[in-house]
């Protein structure tokens, strides 16, 4: 059966107190989940009071004061602080989000932080996506065509054609969605989750890819397509405020629409 | 198991090519149960204290009996698929998932077979 109860050793315990200097004026107490993979301890939650004069807006300048300033040992990842390139998806106050777009002001009381649910843990907030990446190659996210390409130009597009990808290409792959997503949770082993389908629909709707049916009968599968059952986690927490469910649904209309 | 590429454990035993004829055969008999149900629950309502003669005879009527029966189909078929998904979705050892799954064929089917030939036994008059 699905596991419902963390093992023994994944039960978070009370980590250390970092106080803010006496005298802070605008102070935020942020209560971060910390995991080390060399020392054999179970996680903790380590709190980190934050004078909010000393950092930016957002959650990733919390983080990257506290990494700065407070405790050095503190571990995630981040690149591009602007919400493109996807690194800092993380759970922040109970939902999946970028913490370099989520705004601090967003909360009311303490703010937690955990790494994305339901993945292996590298080390305090770093997932570990290799399968998640490895399902992306999966489903051969390039162009594939039969018509050998035009000698002078490129493959061309009409602007209805290209429209049809708007709402699809914005996806960073930040893994927001499909660990946010319990079919994905149970059985991520063979479903390939939200983020993973919408990026196969945007292959399967460009109107250059000449492999529409090859890329359908992939995913033609009780588990690789059908564990979703429109719980609509996806479209709920994604950043970019993207809608996987409603890509997931088009392409079971699209298998559908093949048979008759 | 650790040696394998994270690839070849996504790619798997590739795709099923299955699926389709399940999802789209659940949301037929869920549109077919919509009215079915609801004709049946008013049905049972409105003949409450009725006696037993009543409710044989009206059953005796080819329209109900066709009705009765196409609902007993609709309604266990749906239970099927439902319920496929859920042990899909939670048992993940193999042995025990693929046993509930034969049982629960086993078991609809007998409860549905049961009951189609209930009702044909009080039309039929046997």
């Amino acid at each position: 059966m699905a596991q419902f109860t963390l093992p023994k050793n994944s039960k978070v315990k009370q980590g250390k107190t970092f106080s803010v200097p006496a005298g802070a004026k605008n102070k935020k107490v942020f209560r971060v989940y910390r995991w080390e993979p060399d020392n054999g301890e179970n996680p903790r939650l380590d709190i980190y009071e934050v004078d909010l004069e000393k950092c930016g807006p957002m959650v990733l300048d919390a983080l990257n004061h506290i990494k700065n300033d407070i405790d050095t040992t503190l571990t995630f990842r981040r690149s591009c602080r602007e919400g493109i390139c996807g690194s800092c998806a993380m759970n922040i106050g109970g939902t999946n989000t970028l913490a370099c777009t989520k705004a601090i002001s967003d909360f009311k009381g303490d703010i937690s932080i955990y790494p994305l649910p339901h993945m292996p843990v590298v080390k305090d907030l770093v997932p570990d996506l290799t399968h998640f990446y490895a399902q992306y190659a999966s489903i051969k996210p390039w162009m594939q065509t039969q018509t050998p390409p035009p000698p002078d130009r490129e493959r061309l597009q009409s602007k209805e054609d290209r429209a049809k990808i708007d709402g699809l290409y914005e996806c960073i792959l930040c893994a927001c969605c499909s660990t946010g997503c319990p079919s994905y949770w149970w059985n991520s082993d063979r479903y390939l989750g939200p983020a993973i389908l919408l990026q196969a629909y945007r292959w399967i709707i460009d109107s250059r890819d000449e492999n529409t049916g090859e890329r359908l009968d992939e995913l033609e599968d009780p588990f690789r397509l059908y564990r979703c059952h429109t719980i609509m986690n996806c479209t709920n927490t994604c950043p970019k405020g993207l809608n996987p469910a409603k890509a997931i649904a088009e392409i079971k209309k699209l298998l559908v629409s093949r048979t008759m | 198991m650790k040696l394998r590429a994270p690839l070849s454990k996504v790619r798997g035993l590739g795709s099923a090519k299955e699926g389709v004829h399940h999802w789209w055969a659940q949301r037929l008999t869920a549109i077919a149960l919509v009215p079915l149900s609801l004709w049946f629950i008013v049905s049972l309502a409105t003949m409450t204290g009725l006696d037993h003669q009543a409710v044989t005879q009206w059953m005796q009527s080819p329209i109900i009996a066709v009705l009765l029966i196409l609902f007993i189909i609709a309604l266990f078929y749906h239970v099927q698929l439902g319920v496929q998904v859920v042990i899909e979705d939670y048992v993940s050892c193999k042995v025990i998932r693929i046993t509930s799954l034969v049982l629960l064929n086993f078991v609809v089917l007998f409860a549905g077979l049961a009951s189609a030939i209930a009702v044909l036994k009080v039309f039929l008059g046997l």
